[in-house]
C-alpha cells in the first residue's frame, strides 16, 4: 500500500504522549519549547518538548539516529558552530537560545561529559583547577579545597589522593571519566548533561559511574543520553523516548518500561528494533 | 607464478629499492663528511675567513647562521601560529580559506631564489634595507612561514576534537580553550615542526645571496652595542652565511684552500643539520612524555 511521508508523520504525530511534570519537590528547572534543529538544510530534530526535574535523573532513550544526542547538546549549545537551533530552551525562566545570552557563562550552569572520556594533557589536579583559576578563583588553601570535594563526589578521591600531579592521561578510561566528572562539578553547575557517559566503559566502572551519578542527584539536575535501557531502568526517574528525531514519549521511567503508552516505545524496550 | 613467489619477488623488489634509497644518502654523507671532517679544528670554526690566503675559517658565517635563523624564526613563528590558528580553529572552510590554503601551498614549492630576487627587489632595493640581516630574515620569513604554518596546523590537527569540547563545555571561550587546552597539548609536535624547519633554514642560501649579501665584515665580539657597524648584534650588516658561503667559494673562491674550506663548511652545515633533527626528535619525545605520564 502507498503510504506517503506526509501521512507516515502524521499517524506518528498522533501516537505521542508526553506528560508534563507537577511535582512541587522537583519544580522544572529546564524546558524546551518547538525545538527543532537543522544540520545545513537537513532537519535532524522535529521536535523536542520537554520539562525536566530539578535534582532528578532525566533518560533520553531511543535508537542511533533519534536525535537524543543532537537535542541534548542543543541544551548548552554545543551545537552552535555546527547546526541551527530554533525554539526556547528555558532555564529558571530565561530563554537561553537567544543571542544575546553569554554562552560561556550559560555553560558553567549546564555543564556537560561527553561519551569519550577526554581528559586534558595535564595533571589530575590541573585538570579540575584550571578553569577554576581562569575564573579567578585563586589561593592553593580554596583550589585544594575545590579539588578534594569534586573527586570525592565523583568517587575518585581515595584513588587518586597521592597522585594528583600525575598526569590525567595515565588514568583508565573509568577513572577518567569520572574526573571528568569531577571537573565539570568543580565549576558548581546547576544542570549536568551526560552524553552516553559510560558508552566506553567496562560493567564494573559502569555500575561505579551509576553509582557516582544518583548520588550526584542531592546537588544537581541530571540529564543522560544513553543507548543502555537498563542503564535508564536503574537510574533515572524520567525516560524520554526519542524515534527519527521526535519525542514519542516522556513519562516517569517506570510508565515507560512496563506500561508504555506507544506502541513503538513498547517495541523499543521490549527490544524488537533498535 | 603462484601469489606466494609473486609476493616475494615484490618484497625483493622493494628490500632493493629500499637499499638503494639508503645506499645513495649513506654515500653522499659520507663523501660529504669523509672530506669535510679533517679541515674541522677549533680555529676553522672560530676564525674569521681570508680571502687570498690559506687558513682562513668560517667564524663568522656560524654565527652569522644562527644570528639570522633566530631572527628568521622569531619573525615567522608568530605569525605562523597566528595564521595556523585561525586556519585550523576559527575559520570556516569557504572560498576565503580555500584561498589562503592555495596561496601557502603555491608559496612553499615557490623555487628560494625567486624568494631571494623577491626579496632584494623589495627589502634591499624598495625599502632601502641594503644588504643586511633583516632583508636576510624578512626573505627566510616568506620562505619559512608556508611551512611553518602547514607544520603548525597539522599539529593543531593531531589534537582530538573532544578535548575542544571539553573545555568549550567547561565554560571556557574558544580563545581559552585553544590558548589552555589545545596549544599545551600540542606543544611537543609544534617544537618538532619548529626544529625541523629551522634545519631547512639554516641550510638555505639562494634565498640569502641577495638578501642578507655575499660578505662578511670583520665583527667585533666585545662590542654588543646593536648600533654599531662591528657589532655581531647590528642587524642593518652585509651577512654572509655558512651555506651561501660554500656556494660563494665554489663559485668564485680564490684562496689557495678554498676546496678544503668548503669541504668543511660542508661538513659544518651537514652536522648541525642533523643535529637540529636528533634535537627536534628528543625535545618532541620528552615533551610528550612529560605530557603523558610524568
Amino acid at each position: 500500500m502507498f503510504v506517503n511521508n506526509d501521512v507516515k508523520n502524521a499517524m506518528a504525530m498522533e501516537e505521542r504522549h508526553v506528560i508534563k511534570l507537577s511535582d512541587p519537590d522537583h519544580p522544572v528547572i529546564l524546558s524546551t519549547e518547538d525545538l527543532h534543529v537543522y544540520y545545513g538544510k537537513k532537519e535532524a530534530l522535529f521536535e523536542g518538548d520537554l520539562e525536566f526535574a530539578s535534582n532528578q535523573i532525566s533518560a533520553l532513550i531511543g535508537p542511533s539516529g533519534s536525535g537524543k544526542s543532537t537535542y541534548l547538546r542543543s541544551l548548552n549549545r554545543m551545537n552552535d558552530r555546527i547546526a541551527t537551533v530554533t525554539g526556547k530552551i528555558m532555564y529558571r525562566g530565561v530563554d537561553i537560545n537567544q543571542p544575546s545570552i553569554d554562552v560561556y557563562e550559560m555553560r558553567r550552569r549546564v555543564g556537560m561529559v561527553f561519551q569519550r572520556p577526554n581528559p586534558f594533557a595535564k595533571s589530575i589536579y590541573d585538570n579540575i583547577a584550571f578553569a577554576l583559576r581562569l575564573r579567578g578563583v585563586t589561593g592553593k588553601h580554596k583550589l585544594d579545597e575545590i579539588v578534594e570535594t569534586s573527586l570525592k563526589q565523583a568517587a575518585l578521591w581515595d584513588q587518586v589522593k597521592d597522585d594528583l600531579n600525575k598526569s590525567a592521561l595515565a588514568l583508565s578510561g573509568g577513572q577518567a571519566q569520572r574526573l571528568c566528572i569531577a571537573r565539570a562539578i568543580a565549576i558548581k553547575p546547576d544542570i549536568l548533561l551526560l552524553d552516553e557517559p559510560a558508552s566506553a566503559l567496562d560493567p564494573v566502572s559502569t555500575g561505579q559511574l551509576e553509582d557516582t551519578l544518583l548520588s550526584l542527584k542531592e546537588h544537581y539536575t541530571i540529564i543522560i543520553v544513553t543507548h543502555n535501557m537498563q542503564q535508564a531502568a536503574r537510574i533515572s526517574e524520567y525516560t524520554a523516548f526519542f524515534n527519527q528525531g521526535r519525542v514519542l514519549e516522556y513519562d516517569t521511567t517506570s510508565h515507560i518500561f512496563t506500561n508504555p503508552s506507544v506502541q513503538v516505545t513498547s517495541d523499543y524496550v521490549s527490544g524488537n528494533f533498535g | 607464478m603462484n601469489s606466494k613467489t609473486q609476493n616475494k619477488i615484490a618484497i625483493g623488489g622493494l628490500y632493493g629499492i629500499a637499499g638503494l634509497v639508503v645506499l645513495i644518502l649513506l654515500a653522499l654523507l659520507g663523501y660529504i663528511l669523509a672530506s669535510g671532517v679533517p679541515q674541522l679544528s677549533w680555529h676553522f670554526l672560530t676564525a674569521p675567513g681570508k680571502a687570498f690566503l690559506k687558513g682562513g675559517g668560517v667564524g663568522i658565517q656560524l654565527y652569522n647562521s644562527f644570528y639570522l635563523l633566530i631572527l628568521a624564526m622569531l619573525i615567522s613563528f608568530p605569525i605562523a601560529l597566528g595564521a595556523a590558528i585561525y586556519l585550523y580553529e576559527y575559520a570556516k572552510d569557504n572560498w576565503v580559506t580555500t584561498t589562503i590554503r592555495t596561496a601557502i601551498e603555491i608559496l612553499s614549492s615557490l623555487p628560494s631564489v625567486v624568494v631571494g630576487l623577491f626579496g632584494f627587489l623589495f627589502f634591499v632595493v624598495k625599502l632601502h634595507l641594503g644588504f643586511s640581516i633583516l632583508s636576510g630574515a624578512f626573505a627566510l620569513t616568506f620562505f619559512n612561514l608556508p611551512l611553518l604554518t602547514r607544520s603548525i596546523e597539522d599539529s593543531l590537527r593531531t589534537i582530538s576534537d573532544v578535548q575542544r569540547e571539553g573545555g568549550l563545555a567547561l565554560g571556557l571561550s574558544r580563545w581559552e580553550t585553544v590558548t589552555r587546552v589545545i596549544l599545551p597539548a600540542a606543544v611537543p609536535s609544534i617544537l618538532t615542526g619548529v626544529i625541523l624547519s629551522a634545519g631547512r633554514v639554516f641550510g638555505e642560501a639562494a634565498a640569502l645571496i641577495y638578501t642578507a649579501g655575499q660578505s662578511a665584515p670583520a665583527l667585533d665580539f666585545t662590542d654588543w652595542n646593536p648600533f654599531n657597524i662591528s657589532s655581531p648584534l647590528n642587524p642593518m650588516r652585509p651577512a654572509e652565511t655558512l651555506a651561501v658561503h660554500i656556494w660563494k667559494i665554489n663559485s668564485e673562491g680564490i684562496m689557495p684552500d678554498a676546496k678544503a674550506i668548503s669541504s668543511g663548511s660542508s661538513a659544518v652545515l651537514v652536522i648541525a643539520i642533523l643535529l637540529f633533527n636528533f634535537a627536534a626528535r628528543y625535545l618532541g619525545k620528552r615533551l610528550y612524555k612529560r605530557l603523558t605520564s610524568a
